[in-house]
């Protein structure tokens, strides 16, 4: 049963992923990388963090997507006209990405625990939460912060290159 | 096989918006194999290791910070050239 569900979203996430790439509309690239991470979602669900899942879904399919959107609708940018293919170019990302999978599946191949399925988790004494949260304030505590730092420093980095110049 | 889409995305994809979302493709392939090997990593008293699961928080974090700059990048970028293929914005070149 729970094999069942690991495959449906892995094809889930895997075939709306390579829909990303494919599509010729950004729009329809944009929804199909909400299909995605929902898939993605779903197995960090059934790997049994439910706090990265939740996470996901909400920065994720919530925040950036609609971020993305949002430029899209702003740009105003149609599908794409199909303008001459550089078919060298094309080849050539393609060969390096199919030898990137070969060698991914390779390593993944003599990896001995690839193979063994989880055993189940007894069930723990306190919620995911409660101990990442822990974590995160202890043992982490200055990465917590410097990203703190990071967030303001885009903050501020968006509003200084979307300003207009008014000389 | 996530990471070699996203790869495959920013390779052949000439559009600067499909070429951010795959990134976060590649970003979130790498998620998934840490939220895998947390799971594999249990401790004796029964709890995963969540030491991978806090990255995975921080990956999150630093990459929304990062779409966002990006796009105000592809903003700015789109009003002085019109345009978003990567194509069209040979300004360094010689």
């Amino acid at each position: 049963m729970s094999s069942f569900f690991f495959w449906v979203f892995a094809l889930m996430m895997l075939i709306f992923g390579a829909a990303v790439v494919i599509n010729r509309n950004p729009v329809a690239s944009a929804l199909s990388l909400v299909v995605s991470f929902l898939g993605l979602a779903g197995l960090f669900l059934s790997l049994d963090a439910y706090f990265i899942g939740i996470i996901q879904i909400l920065v994720y399919a919530g925040a950036i997507m609609v971020l993305f959107l949002f430029i899209i609708m702003l740009l105003d940018l149609r599908a794409e006209k199909l303008r001459k293919i550089n078919w060298i170019a094309t080849a050539g990302g393609i060969a390096v990405a199919l030898a990137l999978l070969f060698q991914i599946l390779s390593v993944i191949g003599r990896f001995p625990a690839a193979k063994q399925t989880f055993p189940p988790l007894p069930k723990p004494a306190s919620d995911d939460v409660h101990q990442i949260g822990l974590l995160l304030f202890n043992a982490y505590n200055l990465p917590f912060q410097v990203v703190g730092v990071v967030i303001l420093v885009a903050t501020i980095g968006v509003i200084v290159l979307s300003r207009r110049e008014t000389r | 096989m996530l990471f070699t889409i996203g790869f495959a995305g920013v390779m052949l994809r000439r559009n600067i918006i499909i070429i951010l979302m795959a990134l976060e493709l590649m970003l979130n392939a790498a998620n998934l194999s840490l939220v895998a090997f947390s799971r594999f990593q249990v401790n004796p008293s029964g709890v995963p290791g969540y030491n991978a699961q806090v990255f995975v928080f921080f990956i999150i974090t630093v990459a929304a910070a990062e779409v966002a700059v990006g796009l105000a990048i592809v903003v700015a970028l789109f009003r002085l050239r019109q345009t978003t293929h990567v194509e069209d914005i040979t300004a360094l070149k010689f």
